[in-house]
């Protein structure tokens, strides 16, 4: 529902609005509300602390597929200068899904892509509902390339429900795509720093979000299955997605602490979508910290840490 | 195709070893034909009058490609843990885990290790569907990886036998990462020309498709195996269309690209073999090619 407010918000965007109302009264009837008005703030800063400071891993997830939330192509103009999009797999067909492209990140030559999600019905049939197909990732590994025989770092957005589980994905080779960019990705000479923005879905995330530094936004969430895919295989009904959503550990927090990201990024008060300029001031600062770290580093250097930092991942005993 | 639906983990572990009931005679799912079941295990589980391969356990591979008492069991000591306290409607991921692995815990969804198939040697990982679907956790991903450094550092090749719906659930995004961890290794061994044949199973689908089992220098597949990314459930649900004949077995995967060879599983020792003396043939010539080591300075 394009605009619609979660209901756990739902009292918070109440409030705002009686605070905008008395606002518009007072200064048209020329009142003196500044003290009512100080106070309804007041109250609307405490519901604020008291709603974000305890949300379940859903309610993450729902702010993370927020209808309102800033998408790759609302970050690109409020990061980056000169974006000039490429599109299509020089094989098969442009993916609309991802957007991929050449831009400066505060006068540096990079390369962005990110998936991208639509807003509305029609924009969504467009984009598919950021759901790539394997034209999608070969796009992008076609624009990582690029930046790799410039010497350009890669930037990346991920936000996806997944790879898209569709009969022309077949059999064009979504697991060979999908492959394929992930072996690339932790050989690829040039650095690369990814931001998941929102939903993390599973390996379709993963084809585009193999990287020197890995960001998570505070409320975006990235899981090897969909809470309501996991629900529905081992509670048997997707109706347990709040279930699965906590079983699975997948929070920003959660993925910091087993040390698959290495940055949380806080969101503005309310989420990114209250306020996208402050989300994406805080995504540029963590991209330039990144690049200013990496881009000393010789590409044989940068390649080795990144693939020693993959070889690392996983629990199992004896612990490593 | 399933061929026995039952769940693994409901029966008795003389069944679950080996998709295949005990006993004299069994049908097969393929064409109902009532089989000879020692007939069906001489001709290695695959059934003489349609050809359906059963799914088999890692063992029953091994016994089957490596030459007799050629494999040596590597990297068992990397065992699973329970990262997350995962548990579901069920109950715990480490009661699970306990169970599957009945009393040895060595046991997991991949067997790893040294082994020769005609005399050539290689390292060999065969995965295991009646562990847990054949999914991939931190373990699987540890000994894959693993297994392709041992092939890179020694200069042999790397086969992988894969059978696996995917990702494992229970270790959450750990899972997802071993995708990238097997990935990362795959990558030295292409730098380093290092060969990696991959054989898929039924199933190989998911995470395990989208990592290992498509990046291999040769792809072979068994007959009518399932092959793809997504499973056939999912799109059915999410195009909510009927999916057409053949959809994703191993011959629509081929003729789309994305598979070098089917091979019957009475033929993939002999397929094995040849691609690895190609593969030793190469080396050989390529050490021969090398310049010579600088000869020891004369002593003064
Ligand atoms: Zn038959």
């Amino acid at each position: 529902m394009p605009g619609g407010w979660l209901d756990f918000e739902q009292p918070l965007v109440e409030l705002e609005q009686r605070i905008e109302d008395l606002r518009l009264l007072a200064s048209r009837e020329n009142l003196e509300a500044d003290r009512e008005l100080k106070r309804l703030a007041e109250k609307a800063d405490s519901l604020r602390r008291r709603i974000f400071s305890d949300l379940t891993p859903w309610q993450r997830v729902q702010l993370a597929r927020h209808p309102q939330r800033p998408y790759t192509l609302d970050y690109i103009p409020m990061l980056f200068s000169d974006f000039v999009e490429l599109r299509g797999d020089r094989a098969f067909a442009e993916d609309t899904a991802i957007v991929a492209g050449l831009a400066r990140f505060r006068d540096r030559p990079v390369a962005v892509v990110g998936h991208q999600k639509g807003r509305n019905t029609r924009e969504n049939l467009r984009r598919n509902f950021g759901m790539p197909q394997p034209e999608g990732y070969r796009k992008a590994l076609r624009v990582m390339q690029l930046a790799e025989k410039f010497g350009n770092p890669v930037i990346t957005f991920v936000d996806t429900p997944g790879a898209y589980p569709g009969i022309g994905a077949e059999e064009r080779g979504q697991a060979e795509a999908i492959a394929r960019n992930v072996r690339e990705m932790t050989r690829l000479r040039v650095p690369i720093v990814v931001v998941v923005t929102g939903e993390g879905g599973s390996g379709g995330a993963l084809a585009i979000a193999v990287g020197d530094r890995v960001y998570m936004l505070e409320y975006a969430f990235y899981s090897v299955i969909s809470p309501e895919g996991c629900a529905s295989i081992l509670w048997k009904t997707r109706e347990k997605a709040p279930e699965a959503a906590a079983a699975l550990r997948f929070t920003a927090p959660d993925l910091l602490e087993m040390g698959v990201v290495d940055g949380l990024l806080p969101e503005p008060p309310g989420a990114a979508h209250r306020s996208p300029a402050a989300a994406a001031a805080t995504i540029g600062d963590a991209l330039a910290g990144a690049l200013a770290e990496l881009e000393g580093l010789d590409p044989g250097e940068l390649v080795e840490r990144r693939r020693a930092r993959y070889l690392a991942m996983g629990a199992y005993a004896p612990e490593p | 195709m399933t061929w026995f639906r039952k769940k693994s983990a409901q029966l008795p572990m003389a069944f679950r070893r080996r998709e295949v009931p005990d006993g004299v005679w069994m049908k097969c799912a393929g064409c109902g034909e009532i089989l000879y079941r020692r007939e069906v295990e001489r001709r290695l589980w695959t059934c003489g009058r349609c050809g359906a391969h059963f799914r088999i356990s890692a063992a029953d591979y091994v016994a089957i490609l490596a030459d007799e008492g050629s494999f040596t069991p590597l990297f068992g000591e990397v065992q699973s843990v329970d990262p997350l306290e995962f548990s579901d409607a069920r109950g715990r991921y480490a009661d699970k885990l306990l169970e599957e692995q009945a009393g040895d815990p060595a046991r997991e969804a991949v067997v790893t290790g040294r082994a020769r198939i005609e005399s050539q040697p290689l390292v060999l990982a065969v995965m295991d569907f009646h562990f847990l679907g054949g999914s991939m956790g931190s373990v699987v991903g540890e000994r894959i990886a693993r297994a392709g450094g041992l092939a890179r550092r020694e200069r042999i090749a790397l086969v992988i036998l894969s059978c696996s719906g995917g990702a494992r659930m229970h270790e959450g995004i750990l899972s997802l990462m071993q995708m990238a961890k097997t990935c990362a290794e795959l990558g030295r061994l292409h730098e380093e020309g290092v060969p990696y044949i991959s054989i898929l199973a039924d199933p190989t689908t998911g995470g395990v498709s989208a990592s290992f089992a498509m990046l291999g220098d040769v792809i072979l597949a068994e007959p009518n195996a399932l092959i793809g990314f997504a499973g056939p459930r999912v799109i059915r649900e999410t195009i909510r269309e009927e999916l057409p004949p053949g959809f994703q077995r191993a011959e629509f995967t081929q003729e789309h690209g994305f598979v070098d060879l089917i091979v019957p599983r009475g033929e993939m020792r002999a397929t094995l073999g040849r691609l690895l003396r190609y593969f030793a043939d190469s080396e050989g010539r390529r050490r021969h090619r090398l310049p010579a080591p600088p000869a020891p300075a004369p002593r003064a």
